[in-house]
């Protein structure tokens, strides 16, 4: 604290109070939502207390979602969600962590040339190749498959440059002293490698735990099956249009489901959170 | 930077990229070689016969006024949402860089919207401001003010914008968080002995300092606001009324997948691509240079 201004440090505590409640607000009013009655959302303005369909709401979109838009269970939902943010994060730190390891510990004919194409692929991002991408996975038969959903976005040039990143400043003395007492490369990897890679590897599975679960346009993309829809397709799913027309109850109680898992592990964690976050932008 | 030590084998390197390159080759070289290729042909109706029709496709795509007022929407889009969600993070990281008591609450409650799908927060807010039922709606009403984004395109806009920027304020204000607590005290010290008050202080010594990092995220904002906001179109105004929020990230979706224009879309994930690049290459020029005053 520089000097003492009670004022402004009140104002400060205003505008911060400010800030969270605005922040807050849209997930208030959907947990509300979400334990209401469509009729009691139906008459505007609609209450703000939560009301007594809590149980009846969850059970009914957990078991068979919504009755006018998709009826498929929301948690045979959770459980894809579930899949693609556990495979994707898995699968990208094992895929770039080796690849991380080969560029910086061996020397190999086309070692730069593999690098930049990895590289590049920091600039073809789905969105601008989503009708070829399509047409790869559905001659690959991959369409409405957990490999469709998960295999095309292990592929990452952030992870696989944060581990290089890591990888230079291990001091050279460790790979030294392993090779002088005989091991390997991949004894070196094992033992020394991944042991002090379990920070970077822990920051990088929350931030795409987040990812993976959150992927929408490439789940909209292949599934056409409602047994392999994710959570958050299922809700643009249960919007039927008009907005008197919606089961507003059904899709808010979807929505809480939604985003629940993804913002407790970003409350839980938030230090591996902050951490991945701010190591995967370098 | 290179290492000193390095393990030798013929066939092993190979191997550990092997997974890496084949996943990248797959699905990331040869889509995009194909999208290249696609903009260059010229489908009939049955998808039977292609012709190859050099640059017909982009000559349409900038002669067809649709392509054209989804650039000016991309335009208008990605400026509010980059500009607001940094001002208003900007502000609440200051407030937050000056409490004390209290700091890791706020942090806490203040970042957990990184983790909502852009589609969900997209659902939130329409619901909040959903033309018949929306709590938010019947407050503007009772003011006299006349809402309803399906029919108007600036509301319509205006909506998608705050959920994007809703979602993406955590991200900012993280980072301008870690930047203010990065400048050395000692600078804000001797600026207050000098009789510099909060606000000369502010714009005179921290902002300038702070270049950096908002330099920073003006690029990944606006990469976010052309690629990441999807989710908020497709699940609120699918870009109506009227084409007032279709971005191009969404019209290559609509024409492609819904119109099946394979010509057209490839032209147009061409120019996206384009416009990818020339982001990163700021982006990374950025962080080499290390902007600083």
């Amino acid at each position: 604290m520089i000097e003492n201004r009670p004022l402004l440090t009140a104002f400060s505590h205003a505008v911060l109070i400010l800030g969270v409640l605005a922040v807050a607000f849209p997930l208030y009013v959907t947990f509300v939502a979400s334990t209401l009655t469509l009729e009691q959302i139906m008459t505007v303005p609609m209450p703000l207390v939560p009301g007594t369909q809590f149980l009846e709401n969850y059970s009914q979109v957990l078991a068979a979602g919504s009755t006018k838009g998709s009826k498929a269970a929301v948690s045979t939902m959770l459980f894809n969600s579930t899949v693609m943010a556990l495979v994707i994060p898995l699968g990208k730190i094992t895929v770039s962590i080796l690849a991380a390891f080969a560029i910086v510990y061996f020397r190999f004919p086309l070692r730069n040339f593999f690098f930049w194409m990895i590289f590049v692929t920091l600039m073809l991002p789905v969105e601008v190749r989503i009708i070829p991408t399509f047409k790869v996975v559905a001659d690959l038969g991959m369409l409405n498959s957990y490999a469709g959903l998960t295999v095309p976005l292990i592929a990452s040039a952030t992870a696989t440059f944060l581990f290089r990143q890591f990888f230079l400043t291990i001091p050279d003395e460790l790979a030294e002293a392993a090779r002088v007492d005989g091991a390997g490369p991949m004894r070196f990897f094992w033992d020394v490698v991944v042991p002090l890679s379990k920070t970077s590897m822990a920051a990088l599975f929350v931030i795409q735990f987040i990812y993976g679960w959150n992927q929408y346009l490439w789940p909209l993309l292949i599934t056409s099956e409602e047994s392999m829809y994710t959570t958050v397709i299922g809700i643009s799913r249960m919007l039927v249009g008009g907005d008197a027309a919606n089961e507003w109850n059904l899709i808010m109680a979807t929505a809480m489901l939604a985003l629940l898992p993804p913002a407790l592990v970003v409350v839980l964690m938030q230090k591996w959170f902050v951490k991945g976050l701010v190591e995967t932008e370098k | 930077m290179e290492k000193r030590v390095v393990f030798r084998s013929a066939w092993l390197p190979y191997a550990l990229v092997a997974p890496q390159l084949a996943i990248t080759i797959v699905f990331f070289f040869w889509p995009a070689a194909q999208a290249v290729w696609y903009s260059f042909q010229l489908q009939d109706a049955f998808g039977l016969k292609t012709q190859f029709v050099g640059l017909a496709n982009f000559a349409r795509l900038f002669g067809d006024s649709n392509y054209l007022a989804a650039i000016r929407t991309t335009a208008v889009f990605s400026i509010l949402v980059a500009f607001s969600g940094i001002a208003i993070s900007l502000v609440i990281a200051t407030m937050a860089d000056r409490v004390l008591r209290g700091a890791l609450a706020y942090k806490t409650l203040l970042i957990w919207p990184y983790a909502v799908a852009p589609a969900v927060a997209g659902v939130l807010w329409a619901f909040l401001f959903a033309p018949s039922i929306g709590i938010v709606t019947h407050v503007l009403k009772g003011w006299g003010i006349d809402w309803n984004w399906i029919i108007h395109g600036n509301q319509a806009m205006l909506l998608v914008v705050m959920a994007s920027v809703w979602k993406q304020i955590s991200y900012n204000f993280l980072f301008f968080l870690a930047g203010l607590q990065s400048i050395p005290r000692s600078l804000i010290e001797a600026a207050a002995i000098d009789g510099a008050g909060p606000g000369r202080r502010f714009w005179t010594i921290v902002f300038p300092l702070l270049s950096p990092v908002t330099f920073f995220l003006l690029v990944v904002n606006i990469v976010y606001a052309f690629f990441d906001t999807f989710g908020v179109i497709d699940a609120t105004t699918q870009g109506g009324p009227a084409g007032a929020t279709n971005i191009l990230v969404y019209k290559v979706y609509h024409d492609g997948v819904k119109a099946a224009d394979l010509g057209g879309s490839s032209a147009q994930s061409v120019v996206l691509m384009i416009i990818v690049i020339a982001l990163t290459v700021a982006q990374f020029r950025f962080i080499e240079r290390k902007v600083n005053y």
